[in-house]
């Protein structure tokens, strides 16, 4: 491999780590908090590129497609969890089959409003086109630096609000240990209803960072559930250094072995995940049990 | 300190449990990614008669054999034919699902839906493209539906898995539906599986020579997805453009469901003419998206499915990028023989919610379902004796289709046209493929010996090379 076409496939793993990371951080919030493995995470994430894409066709802007996204899927997301997985709280696998059913029915609705197409977004000028990167003379998209920018402010402020805020605060403490938080006299279930929203719309929103940097298409929803259990089972479940580390490392390795042998990408991956499960099988960064 | 315990001992288990439900979830997920584009989810349950009629939201009035409402017979009635449709229904290929199942309804409604006064009866089954899926599926139409004869599959994998499975119902008829990979019917056929439908090396038939002799391509790399249409796909180009000189320095192949492109067009050769690139659906709108984000100088060609009319119709800032991309396939949608014109008016007429102009996926189901009802026609809807008249009748019919003339070869493969095309801007904006060049009658073996064709071996990722086809036939 030669330098400049290194640091291609190095931006490409990082760029689409970032993308990877936007996605997985609403799945882990949501079981860090709830305990709830949420399977309709990658329908929430189609929902919300979809949504976003019409918002953003007819309003011609692309930013205002994406508040749209990141709300209305954290509403959507908000009605999943107060209709239908408060009631069977820590039933898991009623909860799991729950999501696959919503995961399952969402897909065939969405098929019907926005049928099998595929939808490319056009986001603002500012963020598109080519980038110089000074020095080895290579073209980069502008757009995914965008992404990884952005995957960064959010991390560090995902990092800010759960370390230095009431709310964080909380939102740790019933991670560690929710019987007790809820002894304290704190709502669990408004900030239980609270993370999934959260959780949910980041995946919206993502369906509209991501769906522009590839595009949007019928299927995407079990690409990114997919996507976010591996990120999350390599860093561990529920952690957000986690998440950010593993995040990195998955699409690293997707970016490298397309580039170096093509053929054998898709089985590198599964293979980094068995070889985390099989040393830690915790994750990097999950507590052990 | 007991109680303490207890509650940790109570989340081991728990988070135990958890870990284990994902390994199992995200390993179900895996067999479905694995194989094919992903689907949403487990293949859906085949509690419901037809399942597949709800993700299809284009049911046509027109046929009153399609009609979509939730009969619960099952297996013929009396006076009744009954047709399987197996299509992609969901993920990634949902839409070329649907236009399948559009061109099996528009062939039952040119029959006024009934073969020698028996009513035929549709049954739609949806597949994701994998194999193992497209085989439990057709089972499942011939042993709980009963339906007489299948029309599908969809993709190349799923079509060798049919064949494979049509030996094992001697007294059924399969009629392929798109599916093109080429040993499907060229190695090992089976007695009753038909094929009206041209596969992925006739579909190349000119692009080659085309690329070579006008485009003046000299050297190329290919890219595609690691399958057997694929495999088929740059065959055929090859087969054509090496044998005038060309070189192919590099081949890609990248696992099916590949998203993003970025580190694979890094590491294309700087030293090429073009890429010649076939991916399906939405991974061929990303990497022509990531193509032009990364500055991408080669020119590109296109395979059938590459820059087929479900990818021209994409919602977005496609065009820029595709316009002028040679390419080449079964059909070209400014076809000026009245017969395409006449097809694509019936086409729109009974699908106003459908594309511009159909797609190679409506043409092929099309033309299979066409000539399994002229089949039925020859025999006046007789069935009986395992399908032996219907079989011996299939293997004669000929018929003009709406991009002529239509022949089965000694393998019931067809034998029909090919068309050359350039992606191009039609008057009111709509991306289409403009004809550039007709090749008439398109055999299988492209018109080449067939001992010399057959001794290349079936082909893979790695066969065949250039220099092994100006070996066997001298360039």
């Amino acid at each position: 491999m030669s330098w400049p076409q290194f640091v291609t496939v190095t931006l490409n793993g990082l760029t689409l780590a970032a993308l990877y990371f936007i996605v997985a951080i609403g799945f882990t919030l949501i079981f860090g908090v709830l305990r709830v493995v949420n399977l309709a995470h990658g329908s929430l994430y189609l929902f919300g590129g979809y949504l976003g894409w019409s918002v953003a066709d007819r309003t011609g802007s692309w930013v205002l497609g994406a508040v749209a996204a990141l709300f209305v899927t954290a509403l959507a997301g908000l009605l999943l969890q107060l209709g239908l997985l408060r009631r069977i709280h820590g039933q898991e696998l009623r909860e799991a089959l729950v999501t696959i059913g919503v995961s399952i029915v969402a897909a065939d609705l969405m098929l019907a409003r926005w049928g099998g197409f595929t939808y490319d977004f056009s986001p603002p000028e500012v963020i598109t086109g080519g980038l110089r990167i000074p020095l080895l003379d290579i073209g980069y998209p502008r757009y995914r630096l965008f992404v990884l920018a952005f995957a960064i402010a959010l991390g560090l402020i995902l990092w800010f609000v759960l370390a230095r805020t009431r709310l964080g605060i909380t939102v740790r403490a019933a991670i560690d240990d929710r019987d007790m938080v809820a002894a304290v006299g704190i709502d669990v279930q408004r900030l239980f209803a609270l993370m999934f929203a959260v959780g949910a719309g980041l995946a919206g929103l993502a369906g509209v960072i991501g769906g522009s940097v590839l595009s949007i298409s019928s299927g995407e929803d079990a690409r990114y559930l997919l996507a976010s259990l591996i990120v999350v089972i390599v860093g561990g479940m529920g952690s957000l250094p986690g998440t950010a580390v593993a995040a990195v490392l998955v699409a690293l390795v997707e970016q490298y072995s397309l580039a170096l042998f093509p053929t054998y990408a898709a089985i590198v991956s599964f293979l980094l995940m068995v070889v985390v499960l099989a040393l830690r099988p915790q994750g990097l960064f999950g507590r052990p049990a | 300190m007991n109680r303490q315990e207890l509650r940790l001992s109570r989340r081991a288990l728990l988070r135990r449990a958890g870990l284990f439900g994902l390994a199992a979830s995200a390993s179900a997920l895996l067999g479905a990614c694995a194989g094919q584009q992903a689907t949403p989810t487990p293949a859906p349950p085949a509690a419901s008669p037809t399942p597949a009629a709800a993700a299809s939201p284009t049911a046509p009035p027109a046929t009153p054999a399609a009609a979509a409402s939730p009969t619960v017979t099952v297996g013929p009635a009396a006076g009744e034919i009954v047709i399987g449709i197996l299509a992609t229904l969901e993920g990634a290929f949902a839409l070329y699902g649907e236009e399948a199942v559009r061109g099996v309804e528009l062939a039952v409604a040119e029959f006024g839906g009934a073969i020698a006064g028996k009513k035929i009866r549709l049954v739609k089954e949806s597949t994701d493209a994998t194999p193992q899926v497209a085989r439990e599926k057709a089972r499942k139409l011939i042993e709980q539906d009963k339906v007489d004869c299948i029309v599908g599959p969809l993709s190349g994998d799923e079509g060798l898995a049919l064949r494979d499975y049509a030996k094992t119902i001697p007294d059924k008829t399969i009629v392929n539906g798109t599916s093109a990979a080429q040993d499907t019917t060229l190695r090992d056929p089976a007695p009753n599986f038909f094929r009206f439908s041209t596969d992925g090396v006739q579909w190349m038939a000119g692009l080659g020579t085309y690329c070579y002799q006008v485009k003046g391509y000299r050297r190329v790399a290919t890219l595609g997805e690691d399958y057997s249409y694929p495999y088929s796909q740059v065959a055929g180009f090859l087969l054509e453009f090496c044998r005038l000189g060309g070189e192919c320095v590099a081949q890609f192949w990248v696992p099916i469901g590949t998203k993003d492109y970025s580190s694979v067009i890094t590491s294309m050769p700087s030293d090429i003419d073009a890429i010649y690139v076939i991916l399906g659906g939405s991974d061929a709108v990303n990497f022509l998206k990531a193509y032009a984000e990364f500055g991408g100088k080669a020119a590109l060609i296109g395979g059938s499915s590459t820059i087929d009319q479900n990818v021209l119709e994409t919602k977005g800032p496609l065009r820029e990028r595709v316009i002028g991309i040679p390419g080449a396939g079964p059909v070209a949608a400014d076809n000026p023989d009245p017969a395409w014109k006449s097809w694509v008016e019936a086409y729109r007429k009974q699908f106003p919610q459908g594309l511009s102009t159909p797609s190679l996926f409506c043409w092929g189901y099309y033309v299979n379902a066409k000539g399994l009802l002229l089949g039925l026609q020859a025999v006046n809807g007789d069935l009986s004796d395992g399908q032996k008249k219907l079989q011996a009748a299939l293997a004669k019919v000929e018929f003009d289709g709406p991009t002529g003339h239509i022949k089965l070869d000694k393998n019931r493969q067809a034998i029909a046209n090919n068309f050359v095309t350039e992606v191009a801007e039609g008057p009111n904006g709509t991306l289409y493929n403009k004809l550039v060049k007709v090749v008439e009658g398109v055999n299988q073996t492209l018109g080449l010996p067939e001992d010399k064709y057959l001794s290349l071996g079936s082909f893979t990722r790695d066969n065949p090379t250039c220099e092994k086809i100006k070996q066997t036939f001298g360039s």
